[in-house]
């Protein structure tokens, strides 16, 4: 039997959920109406004039062979983005997780990252790697001998938002993997390891499958951080170049509709992106959860 | 009793009021601006000489971030019907305001509040970029500047290289035997490095030139306008650069200004082109050589070559004020074009003085003999009677089309386009977004 409480007045539940609905209605569903409304209209940025095109400014979009690469562009980085970060996420998780002496001040150290905004990141990273007055970068080039160029090679430049965007979000993914693995039964490990599993044998028998989860999880909340919020990174770092390079979607929403004032496209865009992030998302819960072990 | 409180505090509410309402508050005029930091402190020492000067008006100043926010925010609050009285909005946003049905003509705004100005007394070139078809003027000129080329002393002068002049410029030809000289002698890392790549070696190099850079007289005459860029000498000045860009006799700094600035100011570059507003900086900056500046090169077959464009922002007056307010208005863009107010701004930018009462008074007073630099861009723009060709561009989603160039053109730098197809794709790319822009405002 599961146990329920239920309301006794009919109208109460409904008052309770009524400020998140309101703030869900004025703050996501009204913009996301307003944009795509927006997207079949060719309007004046000042709103004098605003002419029903159908679907022009979409056609416009795809026709285009740099919007189409744009949208490779995003996936690429997206991916580079979630696997790197995941990847250290884990590996210094499963490094800290480990009895050392001062566990509480390097969790600490290991989170802090979390807490600088994409933008200060991005020009931190910039400080090191640009090759003018980066100093990592004048090694680079002085001793590792590589002609190392992110203002001109769109390979250096991804490479470089790539470090800037995962390093923080690096620290995000310890915090829920260093969670996940406190909570995989010490037994297991014990007993595994009576049975004379090797380490990492333990590791990707046991931990692993545990932590599928917190692995779900992680990938989702990634790819969407790398959709959106590695704005701040590229807005300070190439802004889109060299060459369009680094051009990520959401980088040409704001190039297009804030700075150019082209709000039609723009709202388009946003379009496309909402519905790319909506249908990634569905994906990765159709496909990918099926393969999730929620418990031992 | 709670009543009687009541009336005391109605009718001390009334006593607040009525003095307000009796003395006549002077008429609040708005002005949302870019200028920030140094530049912003000027434009308030302006609104406070404007508002110490009469007593009718008062000039309140915000500052709403970098240009395109300003413009943001205008557009935001048109919208919302909370438009300040003038906006200041960058160059490319030119012909977005003009078509925006927003805005006051400032030639209007003058002749309705019987405000005489004598437009000759302006800078032609720079009252050029912001006139319409008909050479009406549809916003005030606030900010402008045009590029101009500075230079390493030192090295010029570890290579045997005479000094440049001021006035007459080199030829590209000759820029090449004097990068070359650097290069080859390991006086200098590079030869020249370009800040705002698609403004100084594109848009002001077809000016010069006489060149079109799109039909339709640069689209001051149509919106229906397509990007001549691809054109033959375009094409062969882009691939010279990027021939130099082989042998180092040109880097690629970037974008914007920063990195060639910091290329120059480290003496990796022996040259570097940037807008007259790089005076200050310089001046600020470079603390181990000596520098000059000479105007842009020109090639070789240009004899009489024409002006330079501007670059900057002017003020644009918006719809939706009262008459008196609008009075305000023309006062102050009045008092901001006297000489003292021009001087001062031309002083302590490096922005140029927009009359040539302004540049006479400052010359006059020797200004021009004890700040030789200053002269370089002024007289690059006033060299030639601006045509219909070399006075501005008035392009719809102009920032979209810089970029675009500036993508193209650092696909050539790195190899991966020839100057031909990355100047062929720049002119197709734009002619989409000028398309579209078009087809908003019919």
């Amino acid at each position: 039997m599961i146990k329920r409480s239920t309301f006794k007045s009919p109208v109460l539940p409904y008052l309770l959920i009524l400020p998140q609905v309101v703030i869900t209605l004025t703050f996501f569903y009204w913009p996301a109406v307003q944009g795509l409304i927006q997207s079949f209209l060719l309007s004046d940025p000042f709103g004098q004039r605003s002419k029903f095109v159908w679907f022009y400014n979409y056609i416009e979009l795809f026709t285009d062979p740099l919007y189409l690469k744009s949208i490779l562009i995003t996936f690429t980085f997206s991916i580079a983005v979630a696997s790197v970060s995941i990847c250290l996420g884990l590996f210094i998780a499963t490094m800290a997780n480990r009895a050392l002496r001062a566990t509480a001040l390097v969790r600490t150290l290991l989170i802090w990252p979390y807490a600088v905004a994409p933008a200060i990141s991005g020009i931190l990273w910039l400080f090191l790697l640009h090759p003018s007055y980066g100093v990592v970068a004048l090694g680079i080039n002085k001793w590792l001998g590589l002609n190392w160029n992110p203002v001109l090679n769109g390979t250096d430049a991804m490479v470089m938002i790539t470090m800037a965007s995962a390093w923080k979000q690096i620290s995000y993914n310890f915090v829920f993997f260093m969670a996940g693995l406190q909570a995989v039964p010490k037994s297991l490990i014990e007993a595994a390891a009576i049975d004379g599993a090797s380490p990492l044998k333990r590791f990707w028998a046991i931990t692993f499958p545990l932590l599928s989860p917190t692995f779900f999880f992680l990938s989702v909340m990634n790819i969407i951080y790398s959709f959106f919020e590695t704005f701040g990174v590229i807005h300070t770092v190439t802004q889109g170049g060299p060459g369009g390079s680094t051009n990520i979607l959401v980088y040409k929403v704001y190039q297009d509709g804030f700075v150019g004032l082209n709000l039609g496209s723009s709202s388009a865009q946003s379009v496309v992106l909402m519905s790319l992030i909506i249908l990634i998302t569905v994906l990765q819960f159709r496909y990918v959860e099926k393969k999730v072990q929620y418990s031992g | 009793m709670r009543l009687s409180r009541m009336c005391i505090v109605v009718f001390v509410g009334i006593c607040l009021a009525i003095p307000a309402a009796v003395v006549a508050e002077p008429v609040t005029i708005n002005w949302w601006h870019a200028m920030r930091s140094a530049r912003g402190k000027v434009v308030d020492t302006m609104i406070e000489e404007f508002n110490k000067s009469q007593s009718e008006y008062v000039v309140v100043g915000i500052n709403k971030g970098n240009y395109d926010e300003t413009m943001n925010a205008g557009v935001a609050a048109f919208r919302a019907k909370k438009q300040p009285h003038i906006l200041q909005v960058f160059e490319v946003g030119t012909q977005t305001m003009m078509q925006s049905g927003a805005v006051y003509p400032v030639h209007k705004l003058m002749s309705d509040t019987g405000h005489d100005i004598k437009w000759s007394n302006y800078l032609q070139a720079v009252l050029s970029y912001y006139m319409d078809a008909g050479g009406n003027l549809m916003s005030m000129p606030f900010n402008s500047s045009t590029p101009i080329m500075y230079y390493n002393v030192d090295m010029f002068k570890k290579a045997g290289i005479e000094p440049l002049s001021k006035i007459d410029p080199i030829t590209w030809d000759e820029l090449g035997d004097i990068t070359k000289k650097l290069v080859e002698a390991d006086i200098a890392p590079s030869g020249m490095v370009t800040a705002w790549q698609s403004w100084t070696q594109i848009e002001n190099y077809s000016a010069i030139h006489n060149i079109p850079f799109a039909s339709q007289a640069n689209g001051y005459e149509s919106m229906d306008c397509e990007l001549l860029i691809n054109n033959e000498q375009v094409v062969k000045h882009i691939q010279r650069l990027s021939d130099w860009a082989k042998d180092k006799r040109f880097m690629y700094g970037g974008q914007k200004y920063q990195g060639p600035k910091a290329e120059f100011i480290a003496q990796n570059a022996a040259v570097y082109m940037d807008s007259v507003s790089g005076i200050a900086k310089l001046k600020k900056a470079v603390k181990d050589f000596k520098w000059d500046a000479a105007p842009l090169p020109v090639e070789a077959s240009m004899k009489s070559p024409q002006n330079s464009i501007i670059g900057g922002a002017s003020l644009w007056v918006l719809n939706g004020h009262s008459d008196k307010e609008y009075e305000g208005v023309a006062a102050f863009l009045n008092f901001l074009a006297n000489n003292e107010m021009q001087s001062y701004w031309h002083k302590e930018t490096g922005y140029f003085p927009i009359t040539i009462d302004a540049y006479n008074d400052l010359k006059g007073k020797g200004y021009y003999d004890e700040n030789p630099l200053q002269t370089v861009g002024i007289d690059q723009l006033n060299r030639a009677v601006p045509t219909t060709i070399s006075r501005g561009l008035r392009l719809g989603y102009f920032v979209q089309i810089r970029n675009i160039i500036n993508e193209e053109l650092e696909l050539v730098w790195n190899g991966k386009k020839s100057p031909q197809e990355a100047l062929d794709s720049a002119a197709e790319r734009s002619n989409v977004q000028l398309k579209t822009f078009a087809k908003t405002y019919k």
